[in-house]
């Protein structure tokens, strides 16, 4: 499964098969610091992921003062 | 993972609330926080004239989005930095939103029209690179509200953000700061009105609401922002709100209704008009006046240094005005 994470911008190749937390968990992310992103569509961390999606995991954190 | 409205697919949840919801109805929670937030502390009144300040990220174009829907009479105001690519790519973001909403947007070029960037500002002056350039919004927000007849100035601080400055003034026990820290600021002696409408919505709701409306928002990080304190004391929080879900919003929300009581401003210095600029200020020139004029190596006067006080109350321009004070303690 391919994974885009951003802030740098970089892709890593993880195992699917599994929910979406478990994936947070192995990249040491906290679920309420992030959205997961499938097909242009926001999934929770219950949702089974599979190895042929890709995922973004994009920070919600702001870069600056708004 | 089930809406708690209507049972169907949810696509965010909200651990806090220990909830889940579906697009549509994570909309209606949202607006609803939003407009609870307005009403409560009576923040703009819809003949106001809102200025609010956009930088291109998804808290600022998230409120548009929202005010823009409630009706409010609101211009967004885009203030340029001057940071190679990441404020090109701001700008665009902030003109394309209001392209596609037919909103208006007001341009602020801090380069253009005051002669400065913020990296070169960061260099060159004695603050960090963040600290001028918060002065610089606040300075140029308020100045452009003034001069364009503006009722209101709207930002798009979310919980996160107001739970980590709230952090970090209570870890230094800034007594002053802490008393200043409310989502309304009522206008005074030529400062206009600031009112913080996100307050009660974390960073992951703005950026799944702004996600989910389709709003293209610039995801990238300030390149600027190593460093920065109030980023340490948002991830120390993240950390705590991940096993005890909810406490950023009990440490905010919980001092808007039982700490902000406890803590009075006090010693508030008259404002004056800036003699450079004629904004307000408490010495004879304001903060923003001496700030620039030291980056561009220009003198002003023989100014005597004003009190570290003076200086404290100036930049950050949040005083807890007397009329919340009251009514928070009624």
């Amino acid at each position: 499964m391919k994974v885009k994470l951003r802030n740098p911008d970089r892709e890593v190749q993880l195992r699917g098969g599994r929910p979406v937390g478990s994936v947070l968990d192995e990249l040491g992310i906290s679920v309420d610091t992030v959205l997961v992103i499938r097909a242009g569509e926001l999934i929770t961390r219950e949702m089974p992921v599979r190895d042929e999606d890709e995922l973004e995991i994009r920070p919600v954190i702001s870069g600056g003062a708004p | 993972m089930r809406c708690r409205s209507c049972r169907g697919d949810a696509v965010i949840e909200i651990r806090r609330h220990h909830a889940a919801f579906c697009t549509e109805h994570f909309f209606v929670m949202f607006l609803t926080q939003v407009e609870k937030a307005i009403r409560r502390h009576q923040m703009m009144a819809p003949d106001d004239r809102i200025l609010l300040a956009v930088s291109g990220g998804k808290d600022s174009l998230a409120l548009w989005d929202v005010l823009l829907d409630l009706d409010y009479d609101v211009t967004g105001l885009y203030l340029g930095l001057g940071i190679e690519n990441y404020s090109d790519r701001s700008h665009e973001v902030a003109r394309a939103f209001a392209e596609e909403r037919r909103a208006r947007l007001l341009t602020v070029d801090l380069p253009r029209d005051y002669g400065y960037d913020i990296p070169t500002a960061g260099r060159r002056g004695s603050r960090s690179t963040c600290a001028v350039c918060g002065l610089s919004k606040r300075y140029v927000f308020n100045r452009a509200a003034l001069e364009g007849g503006f009722d209101v100035v709207a930002t798009g601080h979310n919980l996160d953000d107001e739970a980590a400055t709230l952090l970090g003034n209570t870890l230094r026990w800034q007594t002053d700061a802490i008393a200043r820290q409310s989502p309304v600021l009522p206008a005074r002696d030529g400062m206009v009105k600031k009112v913080k409408p996100l307050h009660r919505v974390s960073e992951l709701e703005t950026a799944a609401f702004a996600f989910l409306r389709g709003i293209d928002y610039v995801v990238e990080e300030c390149p600027l922002v190593a460093g920065n304190t109030q980023l340490r004391y948002k991830e120390a929080m993240n950390t705590i709100e991940q096993t005890s879900p909810g406490t950023k919003a009990q440490f905010f929300l919980g001092y808007l209704e039982r700490g902000m009581p406890l803590f009075r401003s006090e010693d508030r210095a008259a404002l004056q008009a800036c003699e450079s600029c004629g904004q307000p200020t408490t010495g004879r020139f304001c903060a923003f006046c001496r700030a620039r004029a030291q980056i561009l190596g220009e003198r002003l006067s023989a100014d005597p240094e004003p009190s570290d006080r003076a200086i404290a109350e100036e930049l950050s321009d949040e005083v807890l005005p007397a009329e919340i004070y009251d009514r928070a303690v009624r």
